[in-house]
């Protein structure tokens, strides 16, 4: 890490930091700040710190507050990293992680599992299985489409291809979700995405995939910054740049596939985060890549307080606030920053 | 011992065979120019020795065939600047340069206090220290070439493979590119290989022209071999006189007809 990278990094840990802690402090019972710290301590061996908390005040705080912080942490950073990885591969700053399909498969793989899997055993699993599926064959077919069309070289023609895909996927969720309208508002409410299901269980489902996933995809940092001056100038730099293209799109696809599964669709998460950081930091991915993890675990969280706690006891869908409260952000980014392209 | 050989080269993209059967040695230190007409392949043979596209033949660097070679190791022995590279808007002008330093970085590292030197040292030779901190897109024209020309130096190879490095500049700014090649050659060991299309400038600088038309390398020599009316005139459909001094061609300059 260079000494210049230091300083941003800090900043968007603490922001990170401090989103989780607020995400912990804010809800319908007050359990006030000094003891939040005080059982996180207690959890660390031979502090000797003990939790001042009751039973039922570490029950809100470690089964219900917890996960959701947790998993907004991962969906959130995953989303911003997978969408920042694919504007660098793609050279393309309207990229997001669902330019391939992504959302149409899950979508449709969650409708198809909340019509037809209810009365299956294990239909808990059923939705986040068939979700993570769809998503992840949505991506393999806009793939293969892209690749007969023109080879590896051409982007513009993977991303017609995810547009295809894409179109021809929701065709089909949306006919199957009109033949069966009493299942409307829970595939409705899943693709506006939610955080509300949240528990230890979904944190252990994705966790693996997504740690992964934002390895892999942080290792290729500097290589994401070679490919920006053009994929034959990156080949005569020594970079294999489809390779590279397919092992970053295949793991920012795996993790986004994951995060989709538990969360739904959350939209603009991936591209204002990434975009934000780029407009304030500059465009090497060393920097942008690290602070959209920790820039969209945080902004997350948030955006999950909001949805949580404005129409207490209901929720807003989360969906709905990353869009209300990221776009005036994004606005205000985009007039200060110095340029744009 | 030559640093590029290349024996009987064919390139084919898309059905057509686009370069054929090419043969062609450089020594080291030589500055060679390809010219031909549009369309002749001089492009195509400069990406087969990059090793950007498919070829048969054999294309050798420093004595070793280019398709056992690793990218790296090929991107080691030769810089290849394009006709119009991309330069990516927001970069320092010392990151963009320091990205030449890819082929000595593993996929997952970062630059070793070397490679920052060597990035250093590519920017001072080119005079562009003061421009270290500038983003790219506030240079001119003619600064940015410079910046690519020190990301090509800062790759330290003794190869460098030029495609079209004065189409689109005023001809101030094609003296400044060339001399400043002709004054990285007398600085250290560097072979040359241009495709060009400005007749004067290349018999000005090159040791010798190689003409190609439609693909077949037609010609090779000393400009003054090179550069004749009736050479220009069946390979490009040209009608040019040659303009010599003393010691040679100075200048080919085209004849109205009408």
């Amino acid at each position: 890490m260079t000494p210049a990278a230091r300083l941003p990094i800090a900043c968007a840990a603490l922001f990170f930091v401090s989103a989780a802690l607020i995400g912990l402090l804010v809800g319908p019972v007050d359990l006030g700040i000094a003891a939040i710290l005080r059982t996180s301590l207690s959890h660390i061996p031979l502090l000797h710190v003990h939790s001042r908390l009751s039973d039922s005040d570490r029950a809100i705080l470690w089964q219900l507050r917890a996960p959701r912080v947790v998993l907004g942490a991962l969906v959130g950073g995953m989303l911003a990293l997978a969408g920042a990885s694919y504007q660098g591969v793609f050279r393309n700053p309207l990229a997001d992680p669902y330019l391939l399909g992504i959302a149409a498969g899950a979508g449709l793989g969650a409708t198809l599992a909340i019509v037809y899997g209810r009365e299956t055993v294990h239909a808990y699993d059923l939705i986040p299985l068939a979700a993570f599926a769809g998503g992840a064959l949505g991506v393999v077919a806009a793939y293969a489409l892209g690749r007969s069309a023109s080879g590896a070289r051409s982007t513009a023609s993977l991303i017609l291809a995810g547009v295809t895909v894409a179109s021809f996927l929701t065709a089909i969720q949306t006919f199957v979700q009109q033949q069966h309208s009493q299942s409307l508002q829970e595939v409705y409410s899943w693709i506006l995405g939610h955080l509300d299901t949240a528990g230890w269980h979904e944190v252990a489902l994705v966790a693996p995939y997504i740690a992964v996933s934002a390895i892999v995809i942080l290792l290729h940092r500097r290589v994401l910054d070679v490919l920006s001056v053009g994929d034959e100038e990156a080949a005569s730099l020594g970079v294999n740049v489809g390779r590279t293209r397919l092992l970053v799109v295949v793991f920012a696809t795996v993790g986004t596939a994951a995060a989709v599964a538990v969360s739904g669709l959350i939209g603009f998460v991936g591209i204002i985060v990434p975009h934000a950081i780029r407009l304030l930091l500059g465009p090497s991915y060393r920097l942008i890549l690290p602070l959209s993890l920790l820039g969209g675990a945080g902004f997350l969280i948030l955006a999950d307080v909001i949805a949580r706690s404005v129409m207490s006891p209901a929720e807003l869908p989360i969906g709905v606030v990353t869009a209300f409260f990221g776009a005036p952000f994004f606005a205000v980014v985009l007039r200060t920053s110095r340029s744009f392209s | 011992m030559s640093t590029i050989s290349l024996r009987s080269v064919s390139v084919v993209l898309g059905g057509q065979r686009v370069v054929e059967e090419v043969a062609l040695e450089l020594e080291a230190g030589e500055w060679v120019c390809l010219i031909g007409p549009n369309g002749a392949g001089k492009s195509t043979l400069l990406r087969a020795i990059a090793g950007l596209v498919p070829f048969e033949g054999g294309i050798l660097l420093g004595g070793e065939p280019l398709p056992g070679l690793s990218r790296r190791e090929v991107a080691r022995r030769l810089a290849f600047v394009p006709q119009s590279p991309l330069l990516p808007p927001d970069f320092a002008v010392s990151e963009y340069v320091l990205l030449g330093r890819t082929p000595y970085i593993g996929p997952f590292g970062s630059e070793s206090r070397h490679d920052v030197a060597a990035a250093r040292r590519a920017l001072d030779r080119l005079e562009l220290g003061a421009f270290a901190d500038r983003r790219l897109h506030t240079l001119s024209g003619g600064e940015q070439h410079r910046v690519v020309l020190a990301r090509a130096l800062a790759q330290e190879a003794p190869l460098l493979l030029l495609d079209e490095p004065t189409t689109a500049l005023d001809i101030g700014r094609q003296q400044q590119a060339l001399e400043l090649v002709a004054e990285l050659r007398a600085q250290g060991p560097l072979t040359v290989l241009s495709a060009m299309h400005e007749l004067t400038l290349a018999l000005q600088y090159a040791d010798r022209l190689a003409l190609l038309s439609g693909g077949r390398l037609v010609a090779v020599g000393a400009p003054a071999e090179i550069a004749t009316e009736s050479l220009l005139a069946e390979h490009y459909a040209a009608d040019v006189q040659v303009i010599e001094n003393g010691d040679g061609p100075v200048a080919v300059v085209p004849r109205r007809r009408t």
